[in-house]
């Protein structure tokens, strides 16, 4: 394979160099327990209190209200059944909506064979929830709203902010998946009014097996992981010290470095997309076309007659890898349900790929990616059964 | 995921197309499954001369449908009835157990087009 292009960043990033070099010495020679109370240990936790406070630092909370985890799922986990489990004598019942990453669904639909209550809120065409929505679906035993930050295939930006101002008026828990938005959108815990986060380190330049469970002061949940006393009681277990450095330094930089990574990323992928609209016919953009509402790194498209698999695979021979939202691509029988909960049709739910651009992405990878998306869809409808050659006008496919 | 094999074939496959002037043709699954394949036959004296599909699927659908329709070309009708999906499966080294299916679809494409055939066969012996 002659090319190797990643266009997959919303599924994860590469360490950042800088980072991966702050990680190392953490585990060789700074290898101490960070609960041991000999100088080995003591050293492990300067390092580890030192994280805490960058990521404190990133999203305005302060460092008694971090809790580092293994990442986005445990957090989302904790959480809301963390939360759930607390207020189960006050009410039954969870707002969210339909569109939330399996860590979030998936957890509520536990919850739901324990007898809770969930309401998943159903969104625009766009991919967008309103605060209102939210506020209609309240009721006297509604304990939790958890709504993400940013959605993972589509890219929409959700209103955090007013949503969780909904929360707070209502007396309510607001948690917020904000695993594909920390280090891609600003975020403040306090003037976004949220009461929980979750994060992830690989998703900006940070290494995998690390998460975060901002908690604010204050909220009592039930602690996750039974064991030792680590982090303030609340979650059990030996502390990643390399895993949480990396952290720390991968949020301080994605967030110190914000806006020069969107506006290269941005361009980037608005210079695709309307490359992609006007070369190839009979194509949808899914999600909004909305850019202050999409997260810089997203493009999402359906191809009319050909399945996401294929043009996965194609891309994939020539060296390019992206996503798809075909069922063919999970494994299972039904295409992405946040596409169909976008009211995408379920055939062209099927046919849809994600493009996600990080900072690294250039120029030429992004023109090299075109051609070869242009002869992908050129030769996989040239093999389909649905695919009429066209009249008139010919576009590039 | 895929072996070697297969990816070749996905991405060499033999036989793409449609016979305009076919003596049978196959269509087989749908859209909402996320799979449609489309077999046309060519057949003189009962032996299949010639096939050729069209698939709107996975990487692993177009490569059994490459497959199967290189392998019933040559074969009498009969033999090419008796095509399973296992034998397309074994052609390719193995197939992930959730693509499985796909090679099912081959096979039923097959059947189908042979019995589009049969049916117009019978049609022009009972005129």
């Amino acid at each position: 394979m002659e090319r190797r292009i990643y266009l997959d960043n919303s599924a994860t990033t590469h360490t950042d160099p800088e980072v991966l070099q702050q990680m190392l010495p953490y585990f060789s020679e700074v290898y101490g327990n960070g609960s041991s109370q000999h100088f080995f240990g003591r050293e492990a936790l300067v390092a580890i209190d030192a994280a805490r406070e960058r990521v404190a630092k990133a999203i305005n909370a302060k460092p008694t209200e971090i809790y580092f985890t293994s990442g986005g799922t445990e957090s989302d986990n904790w959480a809301i059944k963390g939360a759930a489990h607390a207020f189960r004598e006050k009410g039954d019942h969870i707002i969210t909506t339909a569109i939330e990453h399996p860590a979030v669904i998936q957890t509520c639909k536990r919850l739901e064979k324990e007898g809770f209550k969930v309401t998943y809120l159903p969104v625009t065409e766009e991919g967008f929830v309103t605060a209102k929505q939210v506020e209609e679906a309240i009721t006297d035993k509604t304990i939790l709203i958890s709504v993400m930050s940013a959605n993972n295939e589509v890219g929409t930006i959700e209103p955090i902010r007013e949503i969780g101002a909904v929360a707070r008026a209502h007396k309510i828990l607001f948690h917020t998946d904000a695993v594909q938005a920390v280090g891609n959108l600003p975020i403040d815990v306090v003037k976004d009014n949220i009461d929980m986060l979750s994060m992830s380190a690989h998703k900006f330049y940070g290494p995998k097996g690390v998460g975060v469970l901002y908690k604010r002061n204050g909220v009592k949940i039930e602690r996750f992981m039974d064991g030792g006393e680590q982090e303030r009681n609340m979650r059990a277990s030996t502390l990643n010290t390399p895993g949480i450095v990396g952290l720390g330094y991968a949020i301080e930089k994605a967030v110190r470095d914000m806006e020069k990574n969107n506006a290269h990323i941005a361009a980037l992928r608005d210079y695709f997309v309307k490359e992609v609209m006007a070369n190839i016919s009979d194509v949808r953009y899914n999600g909004t076309t909305d850019t202050l509402r999409r997260l810089a790194s997203n493009a999402n498209f359906s191809f009319e007659y050909i399945e996401g698999e294929s043009i996965l695979m194609s891309l994939d021979l020539a060296g390019i890898a992206v996503s798809s939202g075909s069922a063919c691509s999970s494994g299972s029988l039904e295409p992405s349900y946040v596409l169909l909960s976008l009211g995408v049709p379920i055939e062209l739910a099927h046919g849809s790929i994600r493009f996600s651009f990080g900072k690294d992405n250039t120029m030429e990878e992004t023109e090299y990616t075109l051609k070869k998306l242009y002869e992908v869809v050129a030769r996989l409808r040239e093999m389909s059964p649905l695919f009429k050659k066209f009249e008139g006008e010919q576009k590039y496919v | 995921m895929y072996n070697e094999k297969v990816m070749k074939e996905f991405a060499n496959p033999q036989n793409v197309g449609y016979i305009e002037d076919n003596d049978g043709a196959g269509k087989v699954g749908n859209a909402t499954c996320g799979d449609i394949m489309e077999i046309t036959i060519k057949v003189k004296d009962n032996v299949i001369t010639d096939a050729k599909f069209r698939t709107f699927g996975c990487a692993a659908a177009v490569a059994t449908s490459s497959v199967a329709t290189n392998m019933v070309i040559g074969m009498t009708v009969d033999d090419a009835l008796k095509l399973t999906n296992a034998k397309v499966v074994e052609y390719l080294e193995g197939l992930p157990p959730q693509k499985i299916h796909c090679s099912v679809l081959a096979e039923e494409a097959i059947k189908a087009a042979i019995e589009d055939y049969r049916k117009r066969q019978a049609e022009k012996e009972a005129k």
